[in-house]
C-alpha cells in the first residue's frame, strides 16, 4: 500500500476501485461510439472516392452526358452549371430575407409576432423537402412548367429557415454590451444593428450561409418536382428546366446502365467535394468569428 | 433627503423625487440630489442598492429594459430627461456612459473612436479629432502607431480608455462612468482615476464605484445609496467626499465606509 493510501480503510479503497471500473467502462463506450461514427463517415467518404474516381477526369466536368446513357464516356458539366445557377439564385433570394428575419427576431423581437415567425421557422425547418418540392409543384409549375426558377425557389424554402436561425443564434451571441456601447454615443437602433452589431457577427452569419447553401447543393426531392432535369444540353436560362448535380447522380443512377452508374458516382464525388469545400470554409469564417471567442 | 454640497457650486443635474421601478419591483426610492458641474461626483454604496440603476437614469439607458419605469424627475438644462418624448439619442450625446466591462467596438482603435463623430456627422476633420480625443483621453502615446489595428488587441485599461476617448468625440458635457475599473488591475485602475481628475476640468462626471479608496480619491462629492428593509435604494447621505469619509453624519455611512458592512 502506498503512502497517500495509507490512512484509507477497506470500505474506502473498494470505493475508489468501483469508481476506477465505472471510469474505464464509460470511456471504452463513448471511444467506441466515436470509432463507430468515424467509420462510417470514412467508409461512405472512400467508397464514394474509389468508385467515383474511377471516371473522373477533365471530360467530366466540361462534357454532357452522352445521348445513350449506356455508353461511357460525357460529363455532368450540365449539372453542375445548373447546380450553379439554381443554388446561386435560391441563395439570392433567401440570404437577404433569412438575415432580415433574424434581425428581426433579436432587435426587434420579444412580441407576439417574433413568437410567431419563430415558430414558423421551426415548423419550416421540419417539412420534408420533397413536401417544399410538392407545394412549389402547386402553385408555380402547374401553371409555368417545369423550370429552374421554380427548383431555386423551392431550394429557397429549405434554406430560409436555417439562415434565419443561425444567424439568429449569431446575432444573439453579440455581447448586449457592445449595443449599449452604441446606443449610449447616440446611435439610433438601425445605426446599431448596421454598423455594429452586424459586422461583429459577419463571420458566424457567413458560416450559417456556407451550411446552408451546402445542405441546398445536396437536395434532390425537391428539384425533381421544379426543376425536373435536362440530361441532354447545358442550360444557361432559368427559366427552363434544367439539371443540377443532384439530378444527374439520381438519374443516372437508376437507370441500370453500368457507364450511367459510373457517371453517377463520380457525380457524388464531385458533390461531396463541393459541400466539403463549402464546409470548410464556413469553418474558416467561423475560426475568424469575433463573436464566438 | 436631500444635502447640498457646502460651496456654491453650478447644477449640472438636479434628481427631484426620484422614484425607480422594475415592474412592481421598487429600485429606488425619493432620490433627491444635486450633482455639481465640473465636478466628479462618485455614487457609492453596497451591492444591490441601485447605484447602477441610478446612473442608467441619467442617460435613459433604462429604455432598454422592458417593463422599467421612473416617477419624479431628473432637469438638466432645465429639460426633465425622464420625459417619454425627450429624444434619448440627442440626451446620450450630450451625457455619455463607459461602461462596467471596456466595450471596444470589434474593429480599429481609429474606427472605434471615429465611430460618434461619423454617426452624428460631427463637423472637422476626422484625424484631428480622433488624436484630440486619444490625447485627451491619456492613450494616444501608447497607440499612435497602431491606429489601424484592432481595439480588441489593447490591454484592459487601454481598451477602458479608448472607450473614454470614444465618447469624448461625441462632445458630451456630462460623463457616466458605471465602475471603470472593475475590471482592471490597480494600475490601470489608477490611471483611469487620474484620466478622471484631468476630465473635470471639462466635464461633468458621475462615477458609481464599488472600491472605497477609488470612491474617497477621485471624488469631489459622494453620494452614499443604501437598501433600505423594504429593499428600496434609498439616498443615506450626500456631500463632499471629503466630509462623507471623515465626519460621516449618519450612523449606516459611517459602518459602511470604516468597513463593518457592504
Amino acid at each position: 500500500m502506498s503512502a497517500i493510501t495509507s490512512h484509507m480503510t477497506t470500505r474506502d479503497l473498494a470505493v475508489m476501485a468501483r469508481r476506477r471500473r465505472t471510469n474505464l467502462l464509460v470511456t471504452i463506450v463513448l471511444g467506441l461510439a466515436v470509432v463507430a461514427t468515424l467509420a462510417i463517415l470514412a467508409w461512405v467518404l472512400v467508397y464514394v472516392a474509389v468508385r467515383g474516381v474511377e471516371f473522373l477526369g477533365p471530360d467530366f466536368f466540361f462534357k454532357t452526358p452522352p445521348g445513350n446513357p449506356g455508353t461511357a464516356g460525357g460529363g455532368f458539366f450540365n449539372g453542375i452549371i445548373g447546380s450553379l445557377i439554381v443554388v446561386g439564385i435560391a441563395a439570392l433570394l433567401s440570404i437577404p430575407i433569412g438575415v432580415a428575419v433574424a434581425i428581426f427576431l433579436v432587435e426587434y423581437g420579444g412580441n407576439r409576432l417574433a413568437g410567431a415567425v419563430r415558430f414558423f421557422t421551426d415548423v419550416l425547418i421540419g417539412v420534408p423537402t420533397i413536401v417544399t418540392g410538392a407545394f412549389v409543384y402547386a402553385i408555380w409549375v402547374t401553371r409555368f412548367g417545369f423550370s429552374g426558377l421554380a427548383g431555386a425557389f423551392a431550394l429557397a424554402i429549405v434554406m430560409l429557415p436555417l439562415i434565419t436561425r443561425t444567424t439568429e443564434e449569431i446575432l444573439n451571441l453579440v455581447p448586449a454590451q457592445l449595443r449599449e456601447g452604441s446606443l449610449g454615443l447616440g446611435a439610433s437602433r438601425s445605426q446599431t444593428v448596421m454598423r455594429v452589431t452586424l459586422p461583429s457577427a459577419l463571420p458566424g452569419i457567413i458560416t450559417g450561409i456556407m451550411l446552408a447553401v451546402a445542405r441546398a447543393m445536396g437536395e434532390t426531392a425537391p428539384l425533381l418536382l421544379t426543376a425536373l432535369g435536362n440530361d441532354l444540353f447545358v442550360e444557361t436560362n432559368p427559366a427552363k428546366r434544367m439539371s443540377t448535380l443532384s439530378l444527374q447522380i439520381f438519374g443516372n443512377a437508376v437507370t441500370g446502365f453500368r457507364a450511367s452508374q459510373a457517371r453517377a458516382w463520380s457525380g457524388a464525388l464531385t458533390l461531396i467535394g463541393i459541400v466539403l469545400i463549402l464546409t470548410a470554409a464556413a469553418r474558416f469564417f467561423a475560426a475568424r468569428s469575433q463573436v464566438s471567442r | 433627503m436631500s444635502v447640498m454640497p457646502e460651496e456654491v457650486q453650478a447644477i449640472e443635474l438636479e434628481v427631484r423625487n426620484l422614484n425607480f421601478f422594475y415592474g412592481n419591483f421598487m429600485a429606488l426610492k425619493d432620490i433627491s440630489l444635486s450633482v455639481p458641474s465640473k465636478a466628479i461626483t462618485a455614487i457609492i454604496g453596497p451591492s444591490g442598492c441601485g447605484k447602477s440603476t441610478l446612473i442608467r437614469v441619467f442617460n435613459r439607458m433604462y429604455d432598454l429594459v422592458p417593463k422599467a419605469r421612473v416617477e419624479g424627475a431628473v432637469m438638466f438644462e432645465g429639460q426633465d430627461i425622464t420625459d417619454p418624448d425627450l429624444d434619448v439619442v440627442v440626451l446620450r450625446r450630450r451625457i455619455g456612459m463607459v461602461f462596467q466591462r471596456p466595450n471596444p467596438f470589434p474593429m480599429s482603435i481609429y474606427d472605434n473612436v471615429a465611430y460618434g463623430p461619423r454617426i452624428i456627422k460631427r463637423q472637422g476633420n476626422l484625424d484631428e479629432i480622433v488624436e484630440d480625443c486619444l490625447h485627451r483621453a491619456a492613450l494616444w502615446d501608447e497607440v499612435k502607431d497602431r491606429l489601424r489595428r484592432p481595439a480588441l488587441s489593447l490591454s484592459g485599461g487601454q481598451q477602458q480608455r479608448l472607450v473614454i476617448a470614444r465618447v469624448l468625440a461625441v462632445e458630451p458635457e456630462v460623463i457616466l462612468m458605471d465602475e471603470p475599473a472593475s475590471a482592471l488591475d490597480p494600475v490601470a485602475t489608477l490611471k483611469i482615476e487620474e484620466l478622471a481628475q484631468e476630465l473635470k476640468a471639462n466635464y461633468t462626471i458621475i462615477m458609481v464605484t464599488h472600491n472605497m479608496q477609488a470612491g474617497a480619491r477621485a471624488s469631489d462629492n459622494t453620494a452614499f445609496l443604501m437598501m433600505s428593509a423594504e429593499r428600496y435604494g434609498e439616498l443615506v447621505e450626500f456631500g463632499p467626499t471629503i466630509d462623507i469619509f471623515n465626519r460621516p453624519q449618519n450612523k449606516m455611512t459611517e459602518d459602511y465606509i470604516t468597513g463593518r458592512f457592504g
